[in-house]
């Protein structure tokens, strides 16, 4: 089992009265609202979390990429991963992702990744999402219409541009490039492992089930929202004639642990209030724009139960916020309990790649500290185990001979020549 | 009200429908935001004195398939095929919302062929201080009220007839916004505003009074710009959906224009 610590980076000073005043979170969120200084800090402390989560045993660290968005302040998650990249040394950096359709072109991606793999010595995980509407249709302006064509065209070109070795035209529906040429190139051998962050799309989860990516369910709404997401993934992968390799799934899960259940809804009432009812506060108006969702899916939406399944579970529990832990948005409880309701989920949905929010809306680092370290040394030892006699993991960076790794710092000389 | 007769033309893009009523002077129309999915008391009104010509465009029902239109010069040059296959060069065009800007293209391109152009509320422009609409960030099932005055009759228009497959008619219904978006996204500037000098045709630019898409003022903008003579008609109690809420004001106002 894997467990990778997942940081959304929330704006972490919205006012109480937030919902009331403002439209939406995301798009067309006041700009007025952003104090520099408590970005400041926040970026910071946030990093200090990933980073010591790191340290306490976490697989990995996991970043991901918003736009005009006060739940997730990283409109470039890869200048988080290359900080992460300096101040850890064994964690994956899983950079979940870049919404490769958004940057023409995608050599960009390509080279800031490679950049990413050489600096962590191999320990980057390529995250392709296509984007929500809101980050890409409206906030970066694409067309509906044509934002999946542009996005699988985008990592074709970033794979290809990992793999190739020569120089090579691209001459693509989108991109035409004369010399595509990725430089540096990517540590890890013919490429990264590559992880689809999806919802619940008949396309996703067929392109992961050909491509051999992980398909990763992001679902703010936890393992009962996603639980019929990843069972559509695993049928599609039956009907290809895939392995269920659990390694090859993930999924995302808010997490409170403390000494018992009753501590635990005293502590984490708020920051999940917080989330939910203030940072989570969208405007639908944005969620839908025509060609998103592309004709297939809503044909399998009205025709297939699992996709029915999938948009009734993700209703039903938009409609009741109110029972956020009994709904299991945010699973909490003693790290018995929690490690119990993980282990189940993840047996049941088959996933070896756990992405945890242990800090979420306006938790405090003290808090956040709490809940991280609980959770490495209580429950992580009781899940460690799912999986990994029965499967081979092949979705996990390769890294560098610890040996011939540069450490951040280790090249350096205290005193400069001149003083010399 | 009676059905239309319908046939079906070939075209680069595909199997096009065509509807055609009434007699006289041809009238070419290029439909609206949703396209055509239904014969509609504005295309009747029109042609009680004149020979209506209603052509789908790709991704509008009753049209080809639209995905493989990347670019404004995709979309421009399958506009003019299907003007071509449906034997509309030369007569008179009308065209509202987003079948509005590709009619206004068809002027602009071929000044020869059109020989009198209406655009009711077409996209086109986009001006900071007096935004076109995000017609597309509306609450769920909510289009119709910033289309219509008449959001539920719209509604009503729009739904699917008795004995026609609910989910069908649905998904004809999202190709035609995929394909609407298509063209104008994601502010409504199709960059025509370079080639409204070479429209000559006589042009009448209908819009709604309360139109909360494109604004109102957009059309001397346009009319303005324009080579040909223009005319202007504001239609009270419409909104940008003209032709669907005042059916009979907007065909009227057409008519004393192909009268003039």
């Amino acid at each position: 089992m894997k467990a990778l610590w997942f940081h959304l980076m929330p704006y972490p000073d919205l006012k109480p009265d937030f919902k009331k005043k403002h439209n939406s979170v995301w798009v067309d969120i006041d700009p007025g609202v952003f104090d520099p200084e408590v970005g400041h800090r926040a970026y910071n402390e946030y990093i200090d979390e990933l980073v010591h989560a790191a340290a306490m045993g976490f697989d990995g660290v996991c970043v991901n990429e918003h736009h005009s968005n006060a739940y997730g302040m990283m409109p470039s998650p890869n200048l988080i991963a290359s900080a992460l990249a300096r101040e850890t040394s064994d964690a994956a950096i899983c950079v979940m992702g870049n919404s490769v359709a958004l940057y023409n072109p995608p050599t960009r991606v390509a080279e800031e990744f490679a950049m990413i793999d050489c600096i962590s010595g191999g320990r980057l995980i390529a995250g392709f999402p296509v984007g929500t509407p809101m980050d890409t249709c409206y906030a970066y302006g694409q067309n509906p219409a044509l934002l999946r064509e542009r996005y699988y065209e985008a990592i074709d070109f970033i794979l290809r541009a990992w793999k190739e070795k020569k120089p090579f035209a691209f001459n693509g529906r989108f991109n035409k490039q004369r010399y595509v040429n990725a430089w540096p190139r990517p540590l890890q051998q013919e490429r990264p492992p590559v992880w689809i962050p999806g919802g619940g799309s008949v396309e996703t989860w067929r392109m992961c089930a050909e491509k051999d990516f992980v398909y990763a369910n992001l679902s703010y709404f936890g393992y009962k929202a996603s639980m019929a997401s990843i069972g559509g993934f695993w049928k599609q992968m039956k009907e290809l004639g895939k392995e269920p390799n659990p390694f090859q799934a993930g999924f995302l899960q808010f997490v409170g642990v403390a000494n018992s259940r009753a501590e635990a809804l005293d502590l984490y009432r708020e920051p999940a209030d917080y989330f939910y009812n203030r940072s989570f506060h969208t405007d639908p108006a944005y969620a839908n724009p025509p060609g998103y969702t592309t004709e297939a899916s809503v044909r399998a939406a009205l025709g297939s139960q699992v996709m029915q399944a999938a948009e009734q579970s993700r209703r039903k529990v938009r409609a009741d916020q109110s029972d956020i832990f009994d709904a299991g948005h945010v699973v909490i409880g003693s790290p018995d309990e929690v490690a119990d309701t993980i282990r189940r989920a993840c047996r049941e949905m088959n996933v070896g790649n756990l992405m945890l929010l242990l800090h979420f809306g306006d938790m405090s680092a003290q808090l956040t500290r709490y809940n991280t370290d609980l959770f490495a040394t209580k429950v992580l030892p009781q899940i460690k185990d799912l999986f990994e006699k029965e499967w081979e993991n092949r979705w996990w960076p390769k890294g560098m001979n610890a040996a011939k790794r540069t450490l951040a710092g280790s090249t350096y000389e205290p005193v400069g020549i001149a003083a010399q | 009200m009676t059905e239309p007769r319908e046939t079906f033309v070939s075209t680069p893009q595909g199997r096009t429908r065509v509807w055609r009523k009434g007699a006289g002077e041809r009238v070419g129309v290029f439909a609206g935001i949703g396209g055509q999915p239904k014969w509609s008391p504005f295309l009747e009104a029109l042609s009680q004195t004149r020979q209506v010509v209603a052509v789908s465009l790709p991704g509008f029902p009753g049209g080809p398939r639209s995905e493989g239109l990347d670019t404004h010069l995709d979309w421009i040059v399958a506009a003019r095929d299907a003007m071509i296959a449906a034997d509309l060069r030369g007569v008179h065009l009308v065209g509202a919302s987003v079948g509005g800007a590709l009619a206004a293209e068809m002027a602009a391109l071929w000044p020869d062929d059109v020989k009198s152009l209406t655009l009711i509320a077409p996209f086109g422009l986009f001006v900071e201080a007096e935004p076109v609409a995000d017609v597309f960030a509306q609450p769920p099932g909510g289009m119709s009220a910033i289309l219509s005055r008449k959001p539920k009759e719209f509604d009503a228009f729009l739904a699917a007839p008795k004995g026609v497959d609910k989910a069908e008619w649905e998904i004809d219904a999202l190709r035609a916004r995929v394909a609407a978006a298509g063209i104008v996204w994601p502010l409504g500037d199709t960059g025509v505003s370079k080639r409204m000098a070479r429209i000559s045709a006589p042009t009448l630019f209908v819009w709604g009074d309360g139109d909360k898409v494109v604004p109102p003022a957009y059309s001397r903008r346009f009319g303005k710009a324009i080579a040909g003579k223009a005319k202007y008609k504001t239609v009270k109690n419409a909104g940008h959906v003209a032709e669907f809420d005042q059916p009979a004001a907007v065909a009227a106002a057409i008519l004393a224009f192909l009268e003039a």
